[in-house]
């Protein structure tokens, strides 16, 4: 069954998949360089602002992916039958887009080869980045089983892999929340908001992303979809409204709390996506295109509508890489500083990605989709199998 | 005449000089000057008292624990700092800091006055050595630590995977990335370069004209840093208290 059966192939998805990997050749030749040269010399970030747009793009990856497993899993895991047509291109795009995550950070590290070595020799257990990259090694590894188990249509094996890859993802994806929210340093991230808020939108990002990927793949194959997996996705419809207004009622109250009684550096943080250098990135993307107009328009088409909800949620994805680079970068621009009359002292720090940064955001784009392209080929479109 | 006579016997006493009263001392004679003038301000006795607590309550709680021996700590008296720089310069030769990094520098405070008025400031800055590092805790590799003998927070280099965390976990800025090292780089008090090999000080300290940067054992109490820190009379402060770092680097004014 893990054979390519070439159902699904035209001349327009091996075009795809033909540039998908030319981008991911530009990216590993861009990101291979940066270890040569130097990433000081090629990338943008600073000692002021030491995680730049590949941080972003990594944790934009790995909402997704966490978001995938964890949106899809009320039906294969869980056991509601109406989701279950999702499933198999759900877990397949989990582990295609954590990959992605994995090439961009992989990049972005200094001695990415040293990371195996000594997260094993020297465990440092108060740190969540340890806990991090340790579970979702584990998560990958059971998202692995899963989609194997869900090709041979061994469903019930399949579900047990997928819990233990639900509890893995929340575990690891709560703590990548906490290596930002865990640090003091960054008011703007301290506190339990960050773990909790990035498995909220975790799920919003996943059904965004099987909404638009499942629509894509028909679109792309000129296959007309089935009517359970209509039904699937206007279920899945339903749940990203829900999860929608859930990130949507977050934000207020980020917000909220980052202005009442100006709380330091939360207050010049939230001043600077609402009214300074970030503003556009906020309301255009956060806010109008990541959120308010993906409910409204799910809910105004009664999560009936497919290319309408597909739309939507293609650029609520966008948006949402937008939101992950606000939130990376947006919580390192307030100086260390602030606030102790220092002169010459920016207001904010300045951070704008390098061009090999953003040709690693390419490349892991390119990765994505070579990925997810391959898939449909080799997996027939992801069509169901039954074994009983 | 017995008051010629007194007068030519004060003469005749040889200066002792000031260099040798020790802090005690000092504390002894404010303590009496602050008795008599709050007496002559026609206040009372308690609210000398109340100021001397006043200037207490600055001293961080976490004074008068020294879990290390030696507990290095350094405490900078910003006010003599006439930004020459040497200590900067002393730091780069001392510890090959390439010309993209620093470990130490110098800051430029405008301490505003009154109206439209300023006073200018100099705040030399460096690893604050915290009893309670944010990086040490956010390294998933233990490459950065907190030495057990001397609570000099230091880098294991080669198992540095160059997450940059302890940068972002860092309230201070003192962390960069050196790519020769291909590792965090950061001050160490001079433990590699200096004390491990028997010097007392740090090159900063060594090189500073203007005796700002005062190195020393905080858990010895015949220490210049010890009788600094613990002198009631002095403010005495920490870089951003809030995020709980405790910071072993003190500063004050003279």
């Amino acid at each position: 069954m893990l054979v390519a059966q070439g159902g699904v192939k035209n001349s327009r998805i091996v075009g795809l998949f033909v540039f998908s990997l030319i981008l991911l050749g530009i990216g590993l030749v861009a990101g291979l360089r940066g270890f040569i040269v130097g990433h000081e010399h090629v990338y943008g970030v600073t000692r002021e602002v030491p995680w730049g747009i590949l941080i972003s793009t990594y944790v934009f990856w790995v909402v997704t992916s966490t978001g995938l497993c964890l949106t899809s899993s009320i039906g294969h895991v869980f056991g509601y039958k109406p989701m279950h047509p999702i499933a198999s291109r759900s877990i397949f795009l989990a582990i295609a887009t954590i990959l992605s995550g994995f090439l961009a950070i992989g990049l972005e590290l200094e001695n990415p080869w040293r990371m195996p070595i000594w997260n094993v020799l020297s465990p440092n257990l108060k740190s969540n980045i340890w806990w991090m990259g340790t579970l979702y090694g584990a998560y990958l590894f059971f998202m692995l089983i899963e989609f194997g188990l869900i090709r041979l249509g061994k469903h019930k094996e399949a579900s047990m892999a997928g819990l233990l890859g639900v509890v893995a993802g929340i575990a690891a994806h709560s703590n990548l929340g906490a290596v930002f929210g865990l640090l003091h340093a960054h008011e703007f991230w301290y506190g339990p908001y960050m773990p909790i808020y990035f498995i909220a939108s975790a799920m919003m990002s996943g059904a965004a992303a099987i909404i638009f990927f499942t629509w894509l793949a028909y679109k792309l194959s000129g296959r007309q979809m089935e009517e359970s997996m209509v039904k699937a996705l206007q279920v899945t419809g339903k749940v990203y409204a829900l999860l929608t207004a859930v990130v949507i009622f977050f934000t207020i109250w980020k917000i909220i709390a980052s202005l009442a009684g100006k709380p330091h550096g939360k207050w010049e943080t939230v001043m600077a996506l609402m009214k300074g250098p970030y503003a556009f990135n906020f309301w255009v993307f956060e806010i109008f295109l990541g959120l308010v107009l993906p409910f409204l328009v799910v809910i105004g088409v009664r999560a009936k509508d497919i290319n309408a909800m597909a739309y939507v949620a293609g650029l609520a994805l966008l948006a949402i890489f937008v939101m992950r680079y606000d939130l990376v970068v947006g919580g390192q621009i307030v100086p260390h500083y602030h606030g102790m009359h220092i002169y010459g002292l920016p207001e904010y720090y300045h951070y704008f990605p390098s061009l090999s940064e953003w040709l690693v955001v390419l490349g892991s784009f390119g990765l994505f989709g070579s990925l997810f392209l391959w898939g449909e080929m080799a997996f027939d479109g992801h069509k169901e199998i039954h074994h009983h | 005449m017995y008051l010629k006579d007194f007068a030519k016997w004060l003469k005749s006493l040889k200066n002792e000089g000031v260099e040798h009263v020790s802090v005690e001392e000092r504390r002894k004679f404010l303590k009496m000057g602050l008795v008599i003038t709050g007496v002559y301000a026609g206040g009372t006795l308690l609210s000398v008292v109340s100021k001397v607590n006043e200037v207490y309550a600055d001293i961080p709680e976490y004074v008068g624990h020294y879990p290390y021996k030696p507990h290095y700590s350094m405490v900078l008296r910003t006010d003599r700092c006439i930004d020459c720089e040497r200590c900067m310069e002393a730091c780069r030769k001392t510890n090959h800091v390439p010309s993209y990094g620093w470990r130490t520098r110098i800051l430029e405070q405008h301490l505003p006055k009154g109206e439209g008025e300023w006073e200018r400031r100099f705040m030399p800055i460096l690893c604050n050595h915290c009893n309670e590092p944010p990086c040490v805790r956010a390294c998933p590799t233990r490459a950065t630590y907190k030495d057990k003998k001397t609570g000099i927070v230091r880098m294991n280099v080669k198992k540095c995977i160059g997450c940059k965390t302890c940068m972002a976990a860092c309230p201070y800025n003192m962390r960069y990335f050196n790519e020769e090292k291909r590792a965090i780089d950061k001050c160490d008090f001079c433990w590699e370069s200096r004390l491990s090999k028997g010097e007392k000080i740090t090159a900063c300290a060594q090189a500073c004209p203007a005796k700002v940067r005062i190195f020393g054992d905080l858990s010895d109490p015949e220490s210049e840093v010890f009788q600094l820190v613990h002198d009631p009379q002095r403010a005495i402060w920490v870089l951003r208290p809030e995020v709980g770092a405790r910071p072993n680097v003190f500063y004050t004014i003279n």
